[in-house]
């Protein structure tokens, strides 16, 4: 177990592009944290960088203080799980679950009993004396997950998109014993993944990735309440955030002629060029009504589904789209309806980062909401 | 029962009647006139039915039996020799840029040369007189070497030219296993303190076993049919030393136009082979 810090820590494949831009973090000890980004991000190129089978170009990556940039794999004593299982196919569960710590010079009965400890938390007891080879892919992860635990002393066990090829039914066997795990053994686990549910129900705190930056590196709840990046509030959520082209009035901020927040509190954003602003609502808090009233917008209907927990409008403010996710079906009927918003979730960003100390106008309708969520 | 639930097409058999006809005229016929010469005695135009007695004869026959021990035990030195070195050949390959193709091009070479030129390569280049290496085994380190009157050195030789020739095979087929292999299980081993010896034990060696059994078969098939090469380069001598089964049937076949002892000879060497291949797969097949 150990304090992870990466500090400017760059790289660049041959004469490629950047695969990770100037990055600065730290994994706590015993924490639980989730890389999460879309697909060439850098996060895998990260994990490499942590575990030492890639070299960063530039950087130093600290173990508790210890730089270890120069230190193998087995040196570091991480461990990791990789996106389809590893195992040694031609030895029993018992014997892969043994082989690191046999590799590393532990005495038999420690080590028969180490592994019968890890098979025992991880629910494979009665899978000790099996060949590898003759598991399912789930079983195989939860013992490929088994070798990454059976050093006591690990650093960091680290996790590449564990459970991409696991059927959905089984991963969720899966993730109950990572969580075992945790709470057990309290390793730091860094787990890399480009889906968010997987990230948001692993993770005390996310790190969301973005053309080889770290865009924000908070608990689920922040990432979903408060991004600080128009990527973020993009990538997290199903559908993301919707972002308004915003006009400047004053100190005030204004959608489709409505005024929605008030800046007096941020200098520079008054005078900034109209283009650089947006405002970001999630779609659960945008509501959809079917007369106009004060504060309202109008929006024309482009498509209505049925998502089964909730009704999904797919709405066209001023050509801007903009999806709202409705507990019930709204009392909308025809083409068009008028549209508001819980001002409390409303954000701004200037030039795609959020902007603090934004402070809500009280729409006059929030008073009635049917929501009934306070503005804060 | 299972019901029928489409009408049978007997046509279909149409399409495979020219394939049938072919393989008849090129196998099947040419396999039961040796069938029908093994059962006769045949001299001239006479031809007497003797059933067995060629069967018998080949079997009890010292030299034909001293030619089967004798190729026995080249196939077994040949495994021992190609299939390690052909192992160690594979690994040291290199995987990627200019130096694997190169590699690749290098190991295919030896596989590409006709077997009788391979021979005729061997008997020069073993000759101490005009030969690059007879000369200098002879001339430079000074030792007693003659592969044509020297038995010990006929089978070195014999060894070592089906080693130069045969050894790329496995090595290719091994490199190609090795290939195979993602890479995660190489980072796993890394991660897990594995040393060179293990990664290979407990990751490479499992995943070629199909490949390597691929090699063993096809490398014991063809050292316990190798005829061109030895004949070309010493004839099956010097005496008898490397007189292998293939050399023997043929003095016999060809050479003594003994068509029954021939025929009984041939079947019972072909019916050796397939019985060997097929326990070996099967036992193969039963542990993989």
């Amino acid at each position: 177990m150990a304090e992870i810090v990466l500090s400017h820590i760059s790289h660049r494949y041959g004469e490629g592009d950047q695969a990770l831009r100037n990055i600065d973090l730290v994994w706590e000890n015993g924490g639980a944290y989730a890389l999460l980004g879309p697909s060439g991000c850098g996060k895998s190129t990260m994990l490499d960088i942590i575990s030492g089978l890639l070299a960063p170009s530039e950087g130093e990556l600290r173990f508790d203080g210890v730089d270890v940039s120069g230190m193998s794999p087995a040196d570091r004593n991480i461990a990791q799980v990789f996106q389809f299982p590893v195992l040694y196919e031609s030895m029993t569960v018992e014997q892969n679950l043994r082989f690191p710590l046999r590799n590393r010079g532990i005495g038999k009965i420690e080590a028969q009993k180490r592994a019968q400890e890890i098979s025992e938390l991880l629910e494979i007891g009665h899978l000790r004396r099996r060949r590898a080879k003759e598991l399912s892919a789930d079983a195989k992860q939860l013992v490929s997950l088994g070798r990454a635990l059976v050093r006591r002393d690990v650093s960091a066990i680290l996790f590449d998109e564990p459970l991409t090829v696991i059927d959905p039914q089984k991963k969720w066997g899966i993730r109950q014993a990572l969580k075992r795990v945790h709470q057990e053994l309290n390793h730091t686990l860094v787990y890399v993944t480009h889906d968010q549910t997987e990230a948001l129900t692993f993770a005390d705190e996310v790190v969301v990735m973005s053309a080889g930056e770290v865009v924000q590196k908070a608990t689920p709840d922040v990432l979903f309440e408060r991004p600080a990046h128009r990527f973020v509030g993009n990538f997290i959520g199903s559908p993301g955030m919707n972002f308004l082209p915003a006009t400047v009035n004053g100190s005030r901020i204004a959608v489709g002629g409505v005024d929605l927040l008030d800046v007096s509190g941020c200098p520079g954003v008054t005078d900034a060029d109209a283009s650089d602003l947006v405002v970001g609502i999630r779609p659960e808090f945008v509501r959809c009504h079917g007369a106009d009233g004060s504060g309202r917008i109008r929006a024309s209907i482009r498509r209505r589904q049925d998502l089964g927990t909730a009704f999904q409008f797919d709405l066209s403010i001023d050509g801007t789209r903009v999806v709202a996710k409705l507990p019930a079906h709204p009392d909308v009927s025809g083409a068009e309806c008028w549209v508001d918003f819980d001002s409390g979730h409303l954000m701004l960003f200037f030039k795609d980062q959020a902007v603090e100390g934004v402070t809500p106008l009280r729409v006059p309708a929030d008073a009635d909401s049917s929501r009934g969520e306070p503005g804060s | 029962m299972t019901a029928t639930l489409k009408p049978r097409n007997n046509r279909a058999w149409l399409f495979v009647l020219p394939v049938l006809c072919s393989v008849a005229f090129t196998a099947i016929l040419p396999l039961l006139m040796v069938i029908n010469f093994s059962v006769q005695d045949i001299f001239g135009s006479n031809r007497v039915f003797v059933g067995a007695e060629w069967f018998l004869d080949v079997i009890e026959d010292p030299d034909i039996r001293a030619s089967f021990w004798r190729n026995i035990a080249f196939s077994v030195q040949i495994l021992l020799i190609q299939i390690p070195l052909g192992i160690l050949l594979g690994l040291g390959m290199p995987k990627k840029g200019v130096m694997a193709s190169v590699a690749l091009v290098v190991m295919a070479l030896p596989l590409l040369i006709p077997h009788n030129v391979v021979g005729t390569i061997w008997q020069i280049f073993g000759r101490g007189d005009i030969g690059l290496g007879g000369h200098m085994i002879t001339r430079t380190l000074g030792f007693d070497y003659n592969y044509a009157q020297n038995p010990a050195d006929a089978w070195l030789t014999v060894l070592v030219m089906d080693t130069w020739h045969w050894a790329p095979l496995v090595a290719l087929l091994v490199y190609a296993g090795l290939q195979s292999i993602p890479d995660p299980y190489y980072r796993a081993a890394s991660i897990d303190g594995a040393r060179r010896l293990a990664v290979f034990r407990y990751i490479e060696l499992p995943r070629l076993q199909g490949v390597l059994t691929i090699a063993l078969l096809l490398r014991f098939m063809d050292s316990f049919m190798v005829y061109t090469e030895p004949f070309v380069l010493t004839g099956g001598g010097p005496g008898t030393t490397t007189n292998f089964l293939s050399i023997s049937l043929q003095k016999i076949a060809v050479g003594q136009f003994d068509l029954g002892r021939g025929g009984a000879f041939s079947l019972l060497y072909f019916f050796f082979i397939q019985m060997f291949c097929f326990l070996f797969f099967q036992l193969m097949r039963r542990r993989l």
